[in-house]
């Protein structure tokens, strides 16, 4: 910086940083010590900032058995729910996505523009503002519980399309012609070409894409009515009973926890392409 | 922009294409054109005939003081969730950017809350402002708060604005971060050399340059605020106490869940997208301008 | 091996722009055909409706003997080599080569075999495992130049395959070009538009100008005689000075501002006809003051090149320049130059046309 720096100036940065790192982090601190604690203690309000001795009960009986009284199902169904959603979105999103970016782009033909403003479109529309004939279409098509009815709604949107789009735009054209002039016709050029170079976009895009589709809620909510398909993030809500006394609050927090985990997970080891997906879907 | 290099086949971009435009006529197209055209029906008690009214479904709406309850709850916890996450972000922004050596590892320590989900930082949020057992609440007692947002609407509404805030911050510091990072370090040289002091530098050079990166983020938040917080509400308050945390999104919800009313919850879906699309387009300008730069 | 051969060939884009206009001519076989001009002036577009990848508006292009209008860029049997190399950026430098050979089928033997010989041949042979990125410039051009020497085709094309390089590079990788098309005895046909490069590689140069062939030939032909004065303009380094002037009444001699020059061949054109009188800087002879039908010169600045100095002035009021050997010229005042009469052109001002 431009200034001298004094000791004290030096020091504000730090530990107004470090005060926001200590807020944003103190909720999840709260669900972890909550998860290792028994209901009891919890309950009564008297429940410590120090782990409990409960840890390993709790989240084996979250994970295998499941609550005793609220939950129906164990969290380790809702895991791997929620996980085949988000990995069947994100790829069936980018796989779709990859394929009309490359039709728009790299063919001419009669209603390219009217297809590519077709998609462009749908990027205004938000599963949330039409959510009641989404479900009837969805129902009518006798897609409810069941994992197409749970995808294939949320699959198709324009983000990522425009995306590669826009990152088809950046290739040079002399690449095509050189695949040509090397006999690669469309297939080929796809494939050893315009796949192998798209690869960190797509990785960038399945990062973000794949906290989309854990963290969906509204549209699994309505289309899920049978336990075994319900994703971890809906189970977690129905654990909550309105009567404080019968909430199992370390399984929830447990729960939370391990809903949490995975896409956290997934930003923090992959946080250059995170914030490289993040920043790309927004131009 | 175009390319000038392409492919001559006539049939494969159907091909490429027929995936998406399919999944986009079934579960876009359809859906919406079916809600544009039921808020101009009315059903009778039974389901069993329909008749065509005209505008009469959204007459009803803006003639329901209900609505504009509604309404006024979402513009107050929209623009209450974007000024608070906004702030806030900023505030660790600025700070971060200072320090250019930590700002990579602060960030790494910010950004993951992105991830959590909206109705998972709801829970979280519960559990440290239930009444009777949260940690804040109990906090909070000995300072004469009598702190219940089961019966009390404005703390209903304070509990899921800090949950939905929380999660946002996020996102706006990394994007303001990065605003910052690219405002050239010779200006701010130059503005020091006019004798300007580092808070009236902040003011006067810093923030206009920053001008479009908040303007982006505003609009980013509002939709946020508008769409993407109803796990949070649904699992904090579900839109209680007496509706006052109820949104526009959320009252599409519930009152289709209820049933009865197909035609006025179409008609609230309609005025959604007239939002939605309008927001886009705002920002759609905003980004023109910013591929043009 | 095959020659290429141009008939009427054309080029209108959507919007009527016409970027080429009725070209026709033939490259020999394996001879080096350039093709120069001004951006702008449809000499790429030119190159790429050989390669296929423009489509032809009018005429008809061959290589070969064979008609190729229609026929894929692949199956032409040409290879390219681009301006900004177009590697693939995601393959190593021996999949680089080998590509077009896989996508042919080439038996795997054979296709090592050829690869390894055009890296010998082009000094590449350590970086076969590398990614285009690891590599210089110089060396991302040599790979270029190898993915075109391995197809075998029957004519490389070039689009200003040097102009992303630094001077030094360019000299050395244009030496290595010619000495390259030479032992492999290609026809090539080579865009470009550094005149240095178009005057030293080319076998048959050909100038362009807004869409049309300005003049065919070998590159000392169309230094030594310009057809018009686009090309007297254009060929040549510092660029040949023109005077404005009229044919005298005298046979043999043109009148700049009302002095006689004598010229070698009296041109077939009517006295008084406005014409300009061409001479290159290097034709231009130093002479002691007042000697008969000397030009004077005033020096308005001197550019040292070491060997020689380029000095800049005017005759009478048109710009001119003449180089002369270091240390002949004082660095301000007027001197007086000799012409060469068998070193003058003459072009009309009307048509542009030599006379």
């Amino acid at each position: 910086m431009v200034e001298r720096q004094t000791a004290f100036s030096r020091i504000i940065p730090h530990a107004v940083l470090l005060t926001g790192v200590a807020i944003v982090a103190f909720p999840v601190y709260l669900a972890v010590i909550g998860s290792t604690h028994e209901t009891a203690v919890i309950a009564n309000g008297q429940m410590p900032l120090t782990p409990g001795r409960e840890a390993f009960d709790t989240y084996y009986r979250t994970i295998f058995t499941g609550g005793s009284r609220t939950t129906r199902e164990p969290v380790g169904t809702m895991l791997l729910n929620s996980f085949t959603m988000a990995m069947l979105i994100a790829l069936g999103k980018i796989a779709i996505s990859i394929l009309s970016a490359y039709a728009v782009v790299y063919f001419r033909f009669p209603f390219r523009r009217a297809a590519f403003w077709m998609i462009f479109v749908t990027l205004m529309l938000p599963v949330e503002v039409r959510i009641y004939p989404t479900y009837k279409v969805a129902a009518d098509l006798g897609l409810l519980d069941s994992m197409a009815g749970l995808t294939l709604p949320l699959i198709a949107s324009a983000t990522a399309t425009l995306l590669f789009r826009q990152f088809f735009m950046t290739i040079p054209d002399e690449l095509v012609e050189a695949s040509k002039i090397d006999g690669a016709g469309p297939f080929r050029f796809f494939f050893d070409t315009l796949l192998p170079l798209s690869r960190t976009n797509m990785a960038a895009l399945f990062v973000i894409l794949f906290i989309y589709g854990w963290n969906q809620y509204l549209w699994p909510l309505l289309i899920t009515t049978r336990d075994d398909m319900q994703t971890i993030v809906i189970g977690i809500k129905k654990m909550i009973v309105t009567s404080d006394a019968l909430t199992e609050w370390q399984v929830v927090m447990a729960t939370a926890v391990l809903a949490m985990l995975p896409p956290v997970a997934v930003v923090v080891l992959m946080q250059k392409l995170f914030v490289r997906g993040l920043v790309e879907t927004e131009k | 922009m175009e390319k000038r290099a392409v492919f001559g086949n006539r049939v494969l971009p159907y091909g490429l294409l027929a995936p998406q435009i399919a999944v986009t006529l079934i579960f876009f197209y359809w859906p919406a054109a079916q809600a544009v055209q039921h808020s101009f029906l009315v059903q009778d008690a039974f389901g069993l005939s329909t008749e065509f009214v005209w505008f009469e479904n959204y007459k009803q709406l803006f003639s329901d003081p209900s609505y504009y309850r509604t309404l006024a709850t979402t513009v107050i916890f929209s623009t209450a969730v974007t000024a608070v996450s906004l702030s806030v972000a900023l505030l660790l922004a600025a700070m971060a950017d200072r320090e250019i050596k930590g700002a990579t590892g602060y960030r790494t320590l910010l950004i993951w809350p992105y991830a959590v989900a909206p109705a998972v930082a709801g829970v979280l949020w519960i559990f440290m402002l239930d009444p009777s057992l949260g940690m804040i609440s109990r906090a909070m007692r000995p300072l004469g708060i009598d702190w219940n947002p089961r019966l009390n609407g404005n703390h209903a509404m304070t509990q899921v604005v800090l949950a939905s805030a929380w999660k946002q911050i996020s996102y706006n510091f990394l994007f303001f971060l990065a605003g910052l990072q690219a405002i050239p370090k010779s200006v701010i040289e130059a503005a020091a050399i006019d004798g300007a002091r580092r808070w009236r530098r902040f003011w006067t050079i810093i923030l206009p340059l920053l001008s479009p990166t908040t303007f982006f983020l505003v609009i980013v938040n509002i939709v946020y605020a508008f769409f993407d917080t109803f796990g949070t509400i649904d699992t904090m308050t579900g839109g209680g106490p007496a509706k006052a945390t109820e949104t526009l999104v959320y009252k599409v919800y519930a009152d289709g869940r209820l049933g009865g009313d197909l035609g006025g919850s179409a008609a609230q879906s309609v005025i959604l997208m007239f939002i939605v699309i309008s927001l886009t387009a705002v920002q759609f300008r905003f980004v023109e301008r910013k591929v043009t730069y | 091996m095959a020659a290429v051969t141009l008939e009427g060939v054309s080029k209108i884009y959507h919007g009527g722009v016409q970027a080429v206009r009725n070209v026709s001519f033939d490259v020999p076989d394996g001879s080096f055909c350039v093709l120069v001009g001004p951006s702008g002036c449809g000499k790429s577009t030119l190159l790429r409706m050989i390669a296929g990848l423009e489509t032809i508006s009018a005429g008809t292009v061959g290589i070969g003997g064979r008609v190729v209008n229609d026929v894929e860029p692949a199956d032409r049997d040409i290879a390219m080599v681009f301006q900004n190399y177009a590697l693939y950026p995601h393959m190593s430098v021996y999949d680089n080569m080998a590509y077009g050979l896989r996508n042919r089928r080439t038996p795997k033997p054979e296709i090592d075999e050829r690869v390894r010989e055009a890296a010998r041949i082009l000094a590449i042979e350590p970086y076969l495992d590398r990614k285009p990125r690891a590599l210089s410039g110089g060396q991302r051009q040599r790979v270029a130049m190898g993915r075109a020497i391995v197809r075998k085709p029957q004519v490389f094309l070039f689009d200003e395959p040097l102009s992303n390089l630094d001077a030094k590079l360019r000299v050395q990788m244009r030496v290595e070009i010619k000495r390259l098309q030479r032992s492999l005895g290609v026809t090539s046909v080579y865009v470009t538009h550094d005149q240095i490069e178009a005057m030293t590689l080319s076998d048959v140069l050909v100038v362009m100008n807004a869409g049309q062939v300005e003049q065919i030939g070998t590159p000392i032909e169309l230094y030594r005689r310009p057809q018009t004065r686009f090309v007297a303009g254009f060929l040549g380094s510092p660029a040949m000075n023109f005077l404005p002037g009229r044919i005298g009444r005298e046979p043999g001699t043109i009148m700049l501002d009302e002095r006689p020059i004598r010229i070698a061949t009296p041109p077939a054109a009517a006295p008084d006809t406005q014409v300009e009188l061409g001479i290159r800087p290097e034709d231009l002879r130093l002479v002691p003051r007042g000697q008969a039908g000397a030009l004077a010169m005033h020096i308005e600045f001197v550019e040292e090149l070491g060997a020689t100095q380029l000095v800049h002035g005017r005759i009478a009021a048109a710009p001119a320049t003449v180089q002369v050997p270091t240390g002949a010229i004082p660095p301000e005042g007027t001197i007086e130059l000799a012409v060469d009469p068998a070193a003058t052109h003459l072009f009309d001002v009307a048509s542009g046309r030599r006379l």
